[in-house]
C-alpha cells in the first residue's frame, strides 16, 4: 500500500441548528478502498462536500498528498486532484459523452473544436472504465449506470488520485454495480485514494479495506483493516445499539403463513391496465397483511403502484378498498380512499425541498385539520408535525428546518409522517428503504409492522431481494410489465424468487412469434 | 449538543441570514424612506404619502395575484393588455345602455369587464395546467391576443367615461384631510383602499389557507405535490382566474380615474408588477413568496420612481434607475441563494 494521499484533520462544520461534523480526523492511502459508514444525517456526504470544495470547513484540516488545503470551488479541487462522485451526476445531458468528458478543457486549434481528437481521446478515456459507447452519444440517452462511469472516466481525465464516491450504487442494477466495482477494484491498483460511503454492508466487506465510521457528525471507529471484523461490530458502532436482525420478524407471523388469503382484504385491485403493463394485473392485500413487489429494474412495479394510488391514470382495472368499490383518477381519490403512496424518488415526487419538515407533514392531512377545511389552524399543525416527529424519531433541529437540509432517511420518515396523519387503510412504498441506513431501516420495518397490526394492508416495492424476503408475508413477483409469481413467505426462496423475476429467453421468442 | 467557538459564530451567521430572509426588503424599504425623507425636499408630507398610495395602487393590486402566479412556478404577461381592455370593454358596454338607470348600466358594464378578466384568466390557467403549455408562452399569446380585442373592438381610439356615478370609483376619496390654508393635505381614493384590502386578503389567503399552501407547495415541486393529493390543476386555474379578475379590477379602477383608456396605455405594467414581486423577494422558480415581499417591492419601486419625480430627474434616466435596482435586487438574491 502506498503513502497517505488524503488525511483529515479535526473537521468541522456547523450548519445552522445542526453540527452536522464535529471534529473527524483520519487517513486514506494510496491503493487503499476505505469505507465511509453512518446512519443518515451522520455527516458522509457533508464530509465529502467539504472535499470538493462545495462546503468550506468551520474548522481543523484537509490534508492531500501531505499538503493542507482549502478548496473554494469543485474546480479547485479538481485541479489538486481530488473528485468526488455524487449520486446526483453533474453531467450535461444534452452534450455529447465526449464533450462531457473535455468540459471545459476541449482540445481546440484556433478555437474551433478539434472533433477527431476529442473522440479519439475520449474513446481513450472511456475504455479505462471498460465503455465502448460511441463518445458522440447526447448522455441524455445513457441509462444511469453508464452515466456513472463517465462521471469516473472525466474525474480520471483530470487526472484525479484521490476519488470519493457518495452512495455511487443505490440505483444501479445488480449488473452494473458489478462493473463499477471492477473498475474500482482498478483505481486502487494504479495506487488511487477511494473514499466509499455506502449503507449496504455487503459492499464494504466485497469492495473496502478499511473503513471509519460517524455516528451523528463525530467519529467513532476507524479499522485500519477490515480483516476480523464483524458486520455486527460495524453496525453496532454506527448505531450505538445493537440490532440482532434488520427485518427484527415479527412474533408468530410464520404460523400465520397461509392464512394470509382468509384474512379481509384491504386492497383488491382487479384487472388493472395502463401505461408501463404490458397484461392486466391483479393484486390482494389482506388486512394486516404485508406483500413485498419483486422484480428488476423496469419490470413495471412502480407503474402497478401509481396505477392503483391514482397518480397514474389506469385503462382498465377497478380497486377495491375493505371490499368497497372506489373510483379513483387522481391521487386526491386514492387518499379519500385511504391509499396512500410513499413514492420512489423522494427528491422529485416526495418532498417539497424549500418546505419545512412541519409543512411537508401536514401537505395532506391539513385538509382535515383546517376550519372548514381551508383555514388554516397553526396549532393544529405544529401539534401534529410534533406528533409524527416524535413518534416517527424523525432527527431534526426544529420543526421549521427545510426538509431538503435532512437526510435520506429522515426525508423518508418525514413522508411517512405525511400519511401516518390520514386515514390509511393501505400503504403502498415504492423502494421504502432506498439509501437508508440499517439502524432508520429497521425503524421503518417497525413502522409498517405497526401499520399492519392495525389492519392496514401494505404493499411495498423493492429491489433489494433480502428485504422482500425478510419483511413481506407474501411476495408477488413482475417481470415486464406483467405479474410472474407468487410465493407465501414459506414458499420464497431466493432462486425461486429470482427465477420467476429474471426474463426468460424460450418465453420472449413465443411471444414475438405469435405477435407476428 | 456541545458547542464550542466556530461552531457558534456559524450559527448566529445562519440566525442573521434567516432573519434577512424574512424581513430584508422591508428594512430596506424603512432605510430608503429615511434616506429620502432626509435628503428629498418635499418628500416627507402628507400631500406626498398620498400621491405615493396612489402611484403604486394599480402595480399594488395586480402584484397580489402575481405573487400567487410566481410562487406556483408560473408567470402571467398578459396582464399588460388585460389592464386596459376590461377599462374599454366595461367602457363600451356602459355606452351601449345609455337607456338604462345608472345602477344597471354600471352594474352591466362593470359585470362585463370583470368577467372578461375572468375568462382570459381561466383560459389562460386551462391551457398552462391542462394542455402543459408554458405558461410564458400562452400568457404571451393571450396578450397578444387581448391587445388586438381592445383594439378592435375599440376602434383604436380612446374609450371614455364622465358619467360621476362611475367616476367617482376613482376618484372617491375617504378621508379627505384639508390643509389650513383650503388646499388638500392627504386623501386615500377607492384605489388605495382597494389595494389595501387586496394585500390584506391575498395576505391572508396565501398564509393562513389550504389554498395558499397549496400554492407555495405547487410551486416548490410539482409531481411531488400532485402525489400529495394536492388537486395541482385546480390550483393552477383557480390561480390565474383571480389574477385576471384583480387586474380587471384595477384597469376599470384606473379607468374611472382618468375617465378615459386606451389600448395603448399601459406598456410594460407586467413588467412592472414582475419587477416589484422579484424585488421584494419573491423567487421566479416558485415555491417561495410572502405578501410582505410584495409590499416591500411593491413601495421600494413607488418611492424611488417618486423621489425622482420630485427631483425632477429626467424620465429616460428613471428607466436606467428602476432598472439598476432590479438588476440589483436579482443578484441580492443569488447571493443569498448561495450563502444557505
Ligand atoms: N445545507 C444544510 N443546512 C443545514 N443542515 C444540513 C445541511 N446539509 C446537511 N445538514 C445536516 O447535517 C447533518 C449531516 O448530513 P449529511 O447529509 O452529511 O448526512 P449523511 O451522513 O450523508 O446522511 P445520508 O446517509 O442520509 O446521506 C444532517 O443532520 C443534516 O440534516
Ligand atoms: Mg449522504
Amino acid at each position: 500500500m502506498g503513502e497517505e494521499l488524503l488525511r483529515f484533520e479535526g473537521v468541522e462544520k456547523v450548519f445552522p441548528g445542526v453540527r452536522a461534523l464535529g471534529g473527524v480526523s483520519f487517513g486514506v492511502k494510496g491503493g487503499e478502498v476505505h469505507a465511509l459508514l453512518g446512519e443518515n444525517g451522520a455527516g458522509k456526504s457533508t464530509l465529502l462536500k467539504i472535499l470538493s470544495g462545495v462546503y468550506r470547513p468551520d474548522g481543523g484540516r484537509l490534508l492531500v498528498q501531505g499538503q493542507a488545503r482549502r478548496f473554494g470551488t469543485t474546480v479547485e479541487a479538481l485541479a489538486a486532484g481530488v473528485a468526488v462522485i455524487y449520486q446526483e451526476l453533474h453531467l450535461v445531458p444534452q452534450l455529447s459523452v465526449a464533450e462531457n468528458l473535455f468540459l471545459g478543457h476541449l482540445p481546440t486549434a484556433a478555437g474551433v473544436i478539434r472533433r477527431g481528437e476529442l473522440y479519439a481521446r475520449a474513446a481513450e478515456q472511456l475504455r479505462v472504465v471498460g465503455e465502448t459507447i460511441p463518445p458522440g452519444t447526447p448522455v441524455g440517452r445513457l441509462p444511469i449506470g453508464q452515466r456513472q462511469m463517465i462521471e469516473i472516466a472525466k474525474a480520471l481525465t483530470r487526472g484525479a488520485r484521490v476519488l470519493a464516491f457518495d452512495e455511487p450504487t443505490s440505483s444501479l442494477s445488480a449488473r452494473e454495480i458489478g462493473k463499477l466495482f471492477e473498475v474500482i477494484r482498478e483505481l486502487r491498483r494504479q495506487g488511487a485514494a477511494i473514499l466509499y460511503v455506502t449503507h449496504r454492508m455487503e459492499e464494504v466487506f466485497a469492495l473496502c479495506d478499511s473503513g471509519t465510521v460517524l455516528r451523528d457528525g463525530r467519529h467513532v471507529a476507524t479499522y485500519e483493516s477490515l480483516r476480523g471484523v464483524t458486520q455486527e461490530q460495524i453496525v453496532k458502532a454506527m448505531v450505538g445499539r445493537e440490532i440482532a436482525d434488520v427485518y427484527g420478524r415479527r412474533e408468530g407471523r410464520g404460523a400465520a403463513d397461509g392464512q394470509e388469503q382468509l384474512r379481509p382484504a384491504a386492497l383488491e385491485a382487479i384487472g388493472i391496465e395502463g401505461k408501463g403493463l404490458r397484461a392486466a394485473a391483479d393484486v390482494r392485500v389482506g388486512s394486516g397483511e404485508i406483500v413485498g413487489v419483486f422484480g428488476l429494474v423496469g419490470a413495471g412495479r412502480s407503474e402497478l403502484l401509481k396505477l392503483i394510488y391514482g397518480g397514474e391514470r389506469k385503462r382498465a382495472g377497478r380497486v377495491k378498498v375493505d371490499g368497497q368499490e372506489v373510483s379513483i383518477s387522481a391521487p386526491r381519490g386514492g387518499i379519500r380512499a385511504g391509499i396512500v403512496l410513499c413514492p420512489e424518488d423522494r427528491k422529485k415526487e416526495g418532498i417539497i425541498p424549500m418546505g419545512s419538515v412541519m409543512e411537508n407533514i401536514n401537505l395532506s392531512a391539513r385538509r382535515r385539520g383546517a376550519i372548514g377545511g381551508v383555514g388554516i389552524r397553526p396549532g393544529w399543525e405544529r401539534q401534529n408535525a410534533a406528533q409524527r416527529v416524535r413518534e416517527l424519531g424523525v432527527r431534526t433541529p426544529t420543526l421549521r428546518q427545510q426538509i431538503r437540509n435532512l437526510s435520506g432517511g429522515n426525508q423518508q420518515k418525514v413522508i411517512l409522517g405525511r400519511w401516518l396523519s390520514e386515514r390509511v387503510r393501505v400503504m403502498l412504498l415504492d423502494e421504502p428503504t432506498r439509501g437508508i441506513d440499517v439502524g432508520a431501516k429497521s425503524d421503518i420495518y417497525n413502522i409498517l409492522y405497526r401499520l399492519a397490526e392495525s389492519g392496514v394492508g401494505v404493499l411495498f416495492v423493492s429491489s433489494d431481494l433480502p428485504e422482500v424476503l425478510g419483511v413481506a408475508d407474501r411476495v408477488v413477483v413482475m417481470r415486464e410489465g406483467r405479474i410472474s409469481g407468487e410465493f407465501l413467505r414459506a414458499e420464497a426462496t431466493p432462486e425461486r424468487v429470482m427465477a420467476a423475476a429474471l426474463p426468460v429467453k424460450e418465453e420472449a421468442a413465443v411471444e414475438g412469434g405469435s405477435a407476428v | 449538543m456541545t458547542t464550542s467557538e466556530p461552531g457558534n459564530r456559524a450559527i448566529w451567521k445562519g440566525r442573521a441570514w434567516d432573519f434577512m430572509e424574512q424581513a430584508g426588503m422591508l428594512v430596506v424599504l424603512a432605510g430608503l424612506v429615511i434616506y429620502c425623507a432626509l435628503s428629498v425636499e418635499h418628500f416627507a408630507s402628507w400631500q406626498n404619502l398620498g400621491s405615493v398610495l396612489l402611484a403604486v395602487s394599480t402595480v399594488g393590486m395586480v402584484s397580489c395575484t402575481m405573487l400567487f402566479c410566481l410562487a406556483s412556478g408560473s408567470f402571467d404577461l398578459s396582464v399588460g393588455t388585460l389592464l386596459p381592455c376590461a377599462g374599454i370593454v366595461a367602457g363600451l358596454v356602459m355606452g351601449k345602455l345609455d337607456t338604462w338607470g345608472w345602477f344597471p348600466r354600471l352594474a352591466a358594464g362593470i359585470g362585463a369587464g370583470l368577467g372578461f378578466g375572468a375568462l382570459v384568466g381561466f383560459i389562460n390557467g386551462f391551457v398552462v395546467a391542462k394542455c402543459k403549455i408554458n405558461p410564458l408562452i400562452t400568457t404571451l399569446a393571450t396578450m397578444q391576443l387581448v391587445r388586438g380585442f381592445g383594439l378592435v373592438i375599440s376602434n383604436s381610439t380612446s374609450v371614455t367615461a364622465f358619467d360621476p356615478h362611475f367616476t367617482v370609483l376613482g376618484l372617491g376619496a375617504f378621508p379627505v384631510v384639508h390643509a389650513a390654508d383650503g388646499g388638500l393635505l392627504f386623501q386615500m381614493t377607492v384605489p388605495v383602499w382597494v389595494c389595501l384590502g387586496c394585500f390584506l386578503f391575498f395576505g391572508l389567503l396565501l398564509q393562513w389557507t389550504t389554498f395558499g399552501r397549496d400554492t407555495l407547495a405547487v410551486g416548490g415541486n410539482e409531481e411531488a405535490a400532485r402525489l400529495a393529493g394536492v388537486p395541482v390543476d385546480r390550483v393552477k386555474i383557480i390561480i390565474f382566474t383571480m389574477q385576471g379578475v384583480v387586474t380587471a379590477i384595477a384597469g376599470i379602477l384606473l379607468f374611472a380615474r382618468n375617465q378615459a383608456v386606451q389600448q395603448n396605455s399601459s406598456q410594460g405594467f407586467e413588467l412592472q408588477v414582475i419587477a416589484a414581486c422579484v424585488l421584494g423577494g419573491v423567487s421566479l422558480t416558485g415555491g417561495i413568496g410572502r405578501m410582505s415581499f410584495v409590499i416591500a417591492g411593491v413601495f421600494i419601486m413607488g418611492v424611488v420612481e417618486n423621489a425622482m419625480a420630485l427631483k425632477h430627474v429626467e424620465d429616460s434616466y428613471r428607466y436606467v434607475v428602476s432598472g439598476g435596482i432590479l438588476l440589483a435586487a436579482v443578484l441580492f438574491d443569488r447571493l443569498k441563494q448561495r450563502a444557505s
